[in-house]
């Protein structure tokens, strides 16, 4: 079972057929498993991960205007009973705020923000977070550049160096 | 200008260059034709390969290669496969399986002396062999029967000057995997008619169906098997050329003298990238291992419903498919294949006479590229037959 979902995260444009084939389970079992882990919410949705460098690249700034990425480390008092959920779940409620983590180290919270332009973000970080009740301290890094995400490098792919046909 | 030798004048080129060089002079080829990984060395291994560089680990080693990494070999093949050596003196470390064949019929042979191949085999056995001054004497083996040897059959062609058995393991072309009871059946041959058993271990990483057998484990085998293995496969290190050979202490220090005039040592700096390798490179060999199996499956199944009967390759990452439904030569198919539809495959009868009639296709390609060669195959079926 744990391959399907490696599969699915891997390249969530796979076949149920493919993956039967792969697996050598049955094609019906792998449906029915599927559609059970998108009812219960283990697959929460299907994305594709995108250098969005390069897209601004390709289509040039005014048909993909450009985002800015920060992490934002947040400090936080902790409550009784509740501990840090109440402040996290608040600040994932945002949508420009794309992930967070409770983590161990300086700060409490780490957030993932984009946003259009740095007064954005820096907005965002001084109107809506900074005044959340029992947030302390917050410490913004501006993403200056993206190198891999989500497993995918991107960098050039090395070219297959083989030579056609060998023994 | 007097003659030069006859016996390497007389060796045919491999069939596999010919078809390399159309290969290479042709645009938009998907080549199913290439005998090693398409995965690029691991990153880890890579980068100790890089710091042994920037450290100037740039030397020779000892002729039989780091201990290191002969204790390692040694651990690793007792753990895995039961196959108990010395890695001090039943141990040395090769540049690749290649020299490690070479090392061994060298040390085996004398001239005259027969070695028994059962064939569709790797392309180096026969001229090998013949290098070392020996003759080879070809056991056909069929599809029909998933490729297994049949002792008996290689029972009828040992002679007064049969020397010994040499076989593959997973097997280049065919993907197939000896099962256990064949292994013993040669096994109790050897010891019955006194042979020396060559065993190319080189893809026993890539055993999918079932377990790897090592020869050398096999009860009986162990002083009269020499077995080869690598790097080469199962880490997709073809590039760095290390190998090594597990031999009986007489046998396998006769290779350690042969070495040390011909190669002094396997180089240094991928010995070093092989330690790696052994200690934190199983993850990688794993999920490497794993995308094999699940194309594996792909591909032969698309061979299949292309109409191809496709005896299953249990191992390695080549099938090996029937094409005489196209009415054609393996020569004549795996051309035209090529010229009209840019799909490069080798064609069977370069790996012995028992491969007419078939294709060796590598499935060590990345998924979409398999999936457009079995499209652009059927294509081509559907306008030879």
């Amino acid at each position: 079972m744990r391959e399907i979902l490696e599969l699915l995260e891997r390249d969530a444009h796979l076949s149920h057929d493919t993956i039967a084939t792969m697996t050598g389970l049955p094609v019906e079992q792998v449906a029915a498993q599927v559609a059970e882990w998108q009812a219960s919410g283990v697959i929460r949705r299907y994305t594709a991960v995108i250098d969005w460098d390069r897209a601004a690249a390709a289509a040039g700034p005014d048909s993909i205007p450009e985002t800015v990425t920060a992490f934002i480390d947040v400090a936080v008092a902790p409550a009784r009973s509740v501990g840090f959920d109440d402040v996290a779940e608040r600040i994932s409620r945002f949508p420009e705020v794309r992930s967070v983590y409770l983590v161990s180290g300086g700060h409490d919270l780490r957030c993932t923000v984009t946003g259009r332009n740095i007064r954005a973000v820096s907005d965002f970080v001084s109107q809506k977070l900074s005044t959340i009740e029992r947030v302390q301290a917050t410490a913004t890094h501006f993403v200056l550049k993206a190198y891999k995400r989500d497993g995918v490098a991107f960098a050039e792919p090395e070219p297959d160096h083989r030579l056609r046909v060998t023994p | 200008m007097k003659p030069l030798n006859n016996v390497i004048t007389a060796c045919p080129p491999s069939g596999i260059r010919r078809f390399f060089d159309i290969a290479a002079e042709m645009d938009d080829v998907i080549s199913l034709g290439v005998g090693e990984p398409d995965f690029v060395t691991p990153w880890r291994i890579r980068e100790a390969g890089i710091y042994a560089l920037e450290h100037g680990y740039t030397t020779y080693t000892s002729n039989a290669g780091l201990p290191k990494l002969r204790r390692l070999i040694c651990a690793d093949q007792a753990s895995r496969y039961g196959a108990h050596y010395a890695w001090d003196t039943e141990c040395l470390i090769t540049t690749g399986v290649s020299e490690g064949l070479d090392l061994a019929l060298r040390v085996l042979l004398n001239p005259g002396d027969e070695v028994i191949i059962p064939e569709p085999c790797y392309v180096a056995y026969e001229p090998c062999v013949r290098f070392a001054g020996g003759v080879p004497v070809l056991v056909p083996t069929r599809w029909e029967d998933d490729f297994a040897v049949d002792a008996a059959q290689v029972a009828d062609a040992v002679t007064p000057r049969t020397k010994a058995i040499l076989l593959g393991s997973p097997a280049n072309p065919t993907g197939a995997v000896q099962p256990r009871a064949s292994l013993e059946a040669l096994v109790a041959l050897a010891e019955e008619r006194d042979l020396y058993l060559v065993s190319d271990e080189i893809y026993d990483r890539l055993t999918y169906e079932g377990r790897h057998t090592c020869l050398g484990a096999l009860p009986g085998a162990r002083d009269r098997t020499v077995v080869l293995g690598g790097f080469s496969k199962a880490q997709a290190m073809t590039g760095w050329r290390v190998g090594w050979i597990c031999a009986p202490e007489e046998i396998a220090q006769l290779c350690v003298r042969v070495h040390q005039y011909t190669m002094l040592c396997a180089p240094h700096v991928s010995q070093l990238a092989a330690v790696e390798a052994l200690e934190h490179a199983d993850d990688d060999v794993a999920a490497m291992v794993a995308d094999y199996d699940r194309r594996r499956r792909v591909f032969v199944k698309g061979l299949r419903e292309l109409g191809l009967d496709c005896p299953e390759p249990s191992g390695a990452f080549y099938a090996f498919p029937s094409i005489r439904r196209s009415g054609l030569d393996s020569e004549t198919f795996a051309e035209r294949l090529l010229h009209e539809h840019q799909v490069a495959v080798v064609p069977g009868n370069v790996f012995g006479p028992s491969g007419e009639g078939h294709v060796r296709c590598s499935y060590a390609t990345a998924l979409p590229l398999l999936e457009e060669a079995l499209e652009r195959m059927g294509r081509f079926l559907a306008s030879v037959s």
